[in-house]
């Protein structure tokens, strides 16, 4: 391979993380506020059809983007709706919409399977685009990928450095205190629950319009996306700048699946491209094995430095979830 | 109490309604005559003799999953890793079935080693998820998820790696069984009276198991309060891992039923989803084994009555698909509307 | 700034009236309290001393009444609405965000643009904090602070935030002696500046050493008030309604050890203990004394083999442990009892009955449902629980569940663990459950509990090991020990002149 392949191979992988940035900050925005929608392999299905049709429909793109943020916004807000008014499950509620709009998707995608589409054109950047290396890696995409880099930073400074995102972390964290200093829980559960369903639903719309353009039914290979998606944001610790690390760690594994596969024959093609689940599996296990018993357990006996290395090791990787997320919010 | 139950019953049909209507509302929107829509599931699934026989060969892996399920959830376990243990226990008796189909064993005999192999393979697969949980600290829907991946590449590469047909591996599975490996079936028909009654003994064996035994009291109450179960003195870590086991063995033997009693062979996609189609119905009958049964029959039905769509209404069956999804969202959501109207009333009293 | 400005708020609450369900919560509570002082509001758990503060306070709606507030009649809807009319209130349990900073929780709820001016926040809450000399430091993470320090940093935003009145809500609890007299300083502070403070507690000492005024509370009803100087005995009959006696304790102690701890260390993530020596005979019991978060927990969770020791050894009458896990302690015959009943020790949804049977001895693959009721009934009989076989646990009332729990306890034992076995109990069921305790040390338990109220620790047991951040004391003989030395050594006073760790067997 040559180093011009390598590189735009590279370059690439950011095109390709860009869908699941969107995916991975919405989901991050809405749990940090408490409430888990798990709806998002539905989704992005449902928005990846949804967007392709209406910008096949109207022949633009705009519209396309459009609809995918208004239908990833209207599921968002069943999610809110049966966890944050009826306080039912979040989990039971994400689940069935993950497989009633991925059904919808096939069902009503059904007439728009196959046709030719709109496709979102790379934009260069000038000067920038021009840098040797650089530009081409990070400069010669198109405008989803650029904005894929901006909501990472913005996501984190709103989160952590804003008035109304401290106020996100507060109903997250302990919505009765948050109630207490005059913020309005169920209001502001709504609110960032549809707006990161909507963030989410922009991620349909960049596989269907730009990454795997097109609709092709239950063969366009984005069923499952949505899934792991929400692992990463557990394991990007409801931060969007780990998240988004991971995110790009698991699309330059993808690549590195492909690119590998010829060099060893040996190994199927069906084994590289599951390789991110395992993966995945492995740092979920490393973010959470420190909170089980019987490692505790186990590191008691060790002598005290070993100890001391594996618990700050343990500790630096764990990552804790929102307290309250998952659970409803009663004011008294 | 009388009252009660009319209430939630009234509850419940209002989701029916709902979900009905809200499907009506997508078959406009697509520019189909919902009755037209409706008339050829109902006449594609009871029209005939033949097509109720089809409806309960449907029924049967469903109702043989959602069994397993049920104990899971009595666990407080969301094991979406179900998908992925269907298709081990598949793999698991495909396999037996290549190693023993030439051998001198009674046909009966393979089948029966076949089946039982496949219900070790999906507890096997069940048992990785749960010491991922138990262990691991792997919440058990992402430890399944990847899990059920990684079942799907595994169906893949062996159809087209080591038990390819002869020639050329194709996505329409390995080199279908002979005949007398086939679990028997009433003649003409695709149903076999095996399968039906496997299906009928362990969702007995389930009610039984749940609600008179230690076994299932100790599984509910891990379920409802995992650490007070520990302190009451259940050994929580191993109900847990039976829970996944049971469970896992259910679905294994659902993946054995669509190998040995449908497809006769393993096809790509041998789950053919009814791992997360037996979540919709666990879901819906919240735990109550009696109603299992006649749920899983009604989902088989719509199944079964989509299957014809695509070809005289130009829809995709995945309507079914739709409408069972809908009508759980349904029941969630009108049962959330019924308790906030309970405690709103409980509340002014 | 706004501390310099002196305005006094007279706070006069008419004829407040709430109930929930068939329960009078406050009944026609009338009370007047002038701006600049301190008021006490003293009163049994359950006297309705916290509906009251939640209806200033704007958490809840009183049925009938007003709150006229410097003579105008307001009506308070939510606690922002509160703070907006100048009332405040510290609860119980802090109600702030342990995962973030101390200068975004101080932020976290002030209205304003977009990002909130860090570098003046910063600078006025520093200078906030001077005033009152809390060491406080602005980017420290608030689970790292104690709960004194999050009392201290809830003031501060409080009087930041423009409040005029400021409700304690039992300050108190779990906060040690050196950081209570520092709360009680900048009380006195902020009332000679005019604010109004109102001092919820059912601790009379306390309240006899802050306030100028105390009423005094009892089942919902206002029962008399008295200005300093306070009569104590006058104020105890209020609180009561009659004089109790509290049954003088008496020790079940034997010759036999029961449970040993030899050279024992453990570590938890905030928290060390190294090198306790103990030896505890069967029927004594042991009280732990300490603030919240001072190494009990760990403790009490390594005597029942939840958490491994790093060091030493675990004896249970005599037999080795170390190393166990919990259902080999339980088998041992060591019970374990949470502090939370229905999040720890009870399974919401099952009945009574159901919880005896998990609790009991399997006996073949069914359930023999009759067999259980019939055990159920006379467990009922026996602990005096209000409710039925097929009754759920959470369906019972506080006390009930209490008896439950002592009742699900396996028999015979040779230690129960218990943590704050008497939280939230009224005085009646405090003296039934250490009743139905001691009848356990007469079979031969040994008992350690755990307990935030010193005269509690003092009344019943028979040694006292005291935590301070992980320090244990050497045990200390009950009857030697006054309430105002125990106080000392839980703020990390005299320690000098104790032994730690070293037990004696006494």
């Amino acid at each position: 391979m040559t180093n011009e392949a390598i590189l735009l191979g590279l370059a690439g992988v950011l095109t390709t993380a860009a869908p699941l940035i969107f995916a991975v900050v919405g989901e991050t925005i809405s749990e940090r506020g408490g409430v888990i929608n798990l709806s998002i392999n539905g989704t992005v299905l449902l928005t990846a059809m949804g967007g392709f049709a209406v910008s096949v429909s109207t022949g633009s793109l705009l519209w396309g983007f459009v609809a995918g943020m208004v239908i990833g916004a209207l599921v968002a807000l069943i999610v809110a709706f049966g966890s944050v008014t009826l306080k039912q499950n979040q989990v039971a509620i994400g689940f069935v919409l993950a497989l009633v709009c991925r059904d919808l998707a096939y069902f009503i995608g059904n007439p728009y399977m196959g046709l030719e589409g709109l496709r979102l054109p790379s934009l260069d950047i000038p000067l920038l685009g021009d840098i040797p290396i650089i530009g081409t890696l990070f400069f010669n995409h198109d405008l989803m990928t650029y904005l894929s880099y901006l909501i990472i930073p913005a996501a984190w400074v709103w989160i952590f450095r804003t008035r109304p995102g401290l106020v996100l972390q507060g109903i997250g964290e302990k919505p009765a205190a948050a109630f207490v200093r005059g913020s309005n829980v169920r209001r502001l559960r709504y609110l960032y629950t549809v707006l990161g369903g909507a963030i989410i639903g922009l991620s349909g719309p960049i596989y269907s319009l730009s990454v795997k353009a097109g609709w092709k039914g239950t063969i366009s290979g984005l069923d499952g996306l949505g899934w792991i998606a929400l692992a990463i944001t557990i394991f990007g610790g409801w931060n969007p700048i780990r998240a988004a690390l991971g995110v790009y760690l698991f699309a330059f594994l993808q690549w590195l699946g492909l690119v590998l596969q010829p060099s060893l024959p040996g190994v199927p093609s069906q084994v590289l491209q599951v390789a991110p689940f395992p993966l995945m599996i492995m740092t979920l296990l490393l973010v959470n094995i420190g909170n089980t018993e019987w490692v505790t357990r186990t590191l008691a006996v060790l002598p005290a430095p070993l100890r001391r290395f594996f618990n700050r090791l343990l500790r630096a990787m764990r990552a804790s979830p929102p307290a309250a997320l998952g659970t409803p919010f009663e004011s008294e | 109490m009388m009252k009660k139950r009319w209430l939630n019953l009234g509850f419940q049909l209002s989701a029916l309604v709902l979900a009905l209507g809200f499907t009506t509302l997508i078959l406009l929107a697509t520019k189909t005559d919902p009755w037209q829509a409706y008339k050829y599931i109902i006449i594609g699934s009871i029209s005939s003799l033949r097509k109720f026989t089809d409806v309960l060969v449907s029924f049967v892996p469903l109702l043989l999953v959602s069994s397993g399920l049920l104990v899971t959830f009595s666990a407080g376990l969301w094991n979406i890793g179900v998908e992925g243990q269907i298709t081990l226990g598949a793999i698991a008796t495909t396999w037996v079935l290549r190693l023993l189909q030439d051998s001198s064993l009674a046909p009966g005999l393979i089948i029966a080693l076949a089946m039982l192999a496949g219900m070790l393979g999906g507890a096997l697969w069940a048992s990785l998820a749960g010491a991922l949980k138990t262990y691991g600290g792997v919440n058990e829907i992402f430890g399944g998820l990847g899990l059920n991946f990684v079942a799907t590449a595994l169906t893949l590469w062996l159809i087209f790696g080591p038990w390819k047909r002869p020639g050329i591996g194709s996505m329409s599975g390995t080199e279908p069984f002979p005949n007398t490996l086939w679990l028997p079936m009433i003649s003409g028909f695709r149903l076999s009276l095996w399968g039906l009654g496997l299906g009928v003994f362990f969702i007995i064996l389930i009610y039984f198991l749940m609600k008179g035994t230690y076994f299932g009291l100790r599984i509910k109450a891990v379920g409802k309060n995992l650490k007070a179960a520990y302190l009451l003195g259940v050994p929580t870590t191993r109900y847990l891992m039976l829970a996944f086991i049971l469970g896992g063995a259910l679905a294994g033997l659902t993946g054995a039923i669509q190998v040995t009693a449908v497809y006769h062979r393993l096809i790509p996609s041998i789950s053919s989803g009814y791992g997360f189609l037996g979540l919709l119905v666990a879901m819906l009958v919240n735990f109550q084994a009696i109603w299992v049964a006649p749920i899983a029959l009604f989902f088989a039905a719509l199944n079964i009555g989509s299957i014809q769509l695509p070809i005289v209404l130009k829809l995709d069956s995945t309507l079914s698909g739709v409408l069972q999804g809908v009508l759980v969202l349904f029941v969630l959501l009108m049962d959330g509307v019924r308790q906030m109207i309970t405690r709103r009333s409980g509340g002014a009293s | 700034m706004h501390l310099l400005f002196i305005k006094q708020m007279n706070i006069n609450l008419n004829q407040i009236c709430k109930h929930f369900g068939k329960l009078q919560a406050n009944d026609h509570i009338s009370l007047l309290i002038p701006g600049g002082t301190i008021q006490g509001i003293l009163g049994e758990n359950g006297a309705g001393k916290s509906t009251l503060m939640k209806i200033l306070s704007g958490f809840i709606q009183a049925d009938e009444g007003e709150v006229i507030l410097d003579g105008v009649q307001v009506r308070i809807h939510s606690p922002a609405d509160a703070i907006q009319h100048g009332v405040g209130m510290l609860h119980q349990d802090p109600l702030d965000f342990p995962p973030m900073r101390v200068i975004d929780n101080f932020v976290l709820g002030q209205s304003g643009g977009l990002f909130p001016d860090w570098k003046s926040v910063v600078d006025e809450f520093k200078q906030l904090s001077e005033q009152f000399d809390f060491k406080l430091r602005h980017d420290a993470y608030v689970d790292m602070l104690t709960v004194g320090e999050r009392q201290q940093l809830e003031i501060l935003r409080l009087l930041w935030l423009g409040a005029q009145v400021i409700i304690l809500d039992e300050p108190t609890t779990g906060i040690s002696a050196l950081q209570k007299q520092k709360l009680f300083e900048t009380l006195k502070i902020l009332a000679g500046r005019g604010k109004t403070v109102i001092f919820v507690s059912h601790k009379l000492e306390d309240v006899e050493n802050l306030c100028d005024r105390v009423v005094v509370l009892r089942q919902g009803k206002l029962v008399g008030e008295q200005l300093k100087p306070f009569n104590t005995k006058n104020l105890v009959n209020m609180m009561f309604g009659k004089s109790i006696a509290l049954e003088e304790s008496k020790s079940h102690s034997t010759d036999r050890i029961a449970f040993e701890l030899r050279d024992l260390s453990l570590e938890e993530e905030r928290i060390q203990i190294q090198n306790i020596d103990l030896k505890i005979q069967a029927g004594e019991v042991i009280g732990l004394a300490g603030m919240e978060g001072s190494g009990q927990r760990p403790f009490m969770q390594a005597c029942a083999g939840f958490l491994r020791p790093v060091h030493g050894r675990i004896l249970v009458n005599g037999r080795d442990m170390t190393g166990m896990n919990y259902p080999a302690f339980k088998r041992q015959g060591v019970g374990y009892m949470p502090a939370s009943r229905l999040e720890e020790g009870m399974i919401p949804g099952l009945t009574l009955s159901e919880h005896f049977i998990l609790a009991g001895q399997q006996e073949g693959l069914f359930i023999d449902h009759d067999q259980w009721q019939e055990v159920t009934r006379e467990k009922i009989r026996d602990y005096n629980i209000r409710g039925k076989p097929e009754s759920p646990v959470e369906s019972l009332s506080g006390g009930n569940q209490q008896r439950a729990l002592l009742a699900l306890l396996q028999q015979p034992l040779k230690l129960v663990l218990l943590e704050h076995p008497t939280r939230g109990l009224d005085i009646e069921s405090v003296i039934y459950t250490w009743g139905k305790l001691k009848e356990r040390c007469c079979d031969g338990a040994a008992i350690i509990y755990t307990s935030s109220d010193l005269e509690e620790i003092l009344l019943y047991s028979d040694r006292i090991l005291v935590f301070f951040s992980g320090k244990v004391s050497a045990p200390l003989s009950a009857r030697g020990t006054s309430v105002a030395q125990l106080g000392n050594l839980i703020g990390g006073k005299d320690w000098a002149r104790i032994k730690t760790g070293v037990g004696v067997t006494a």
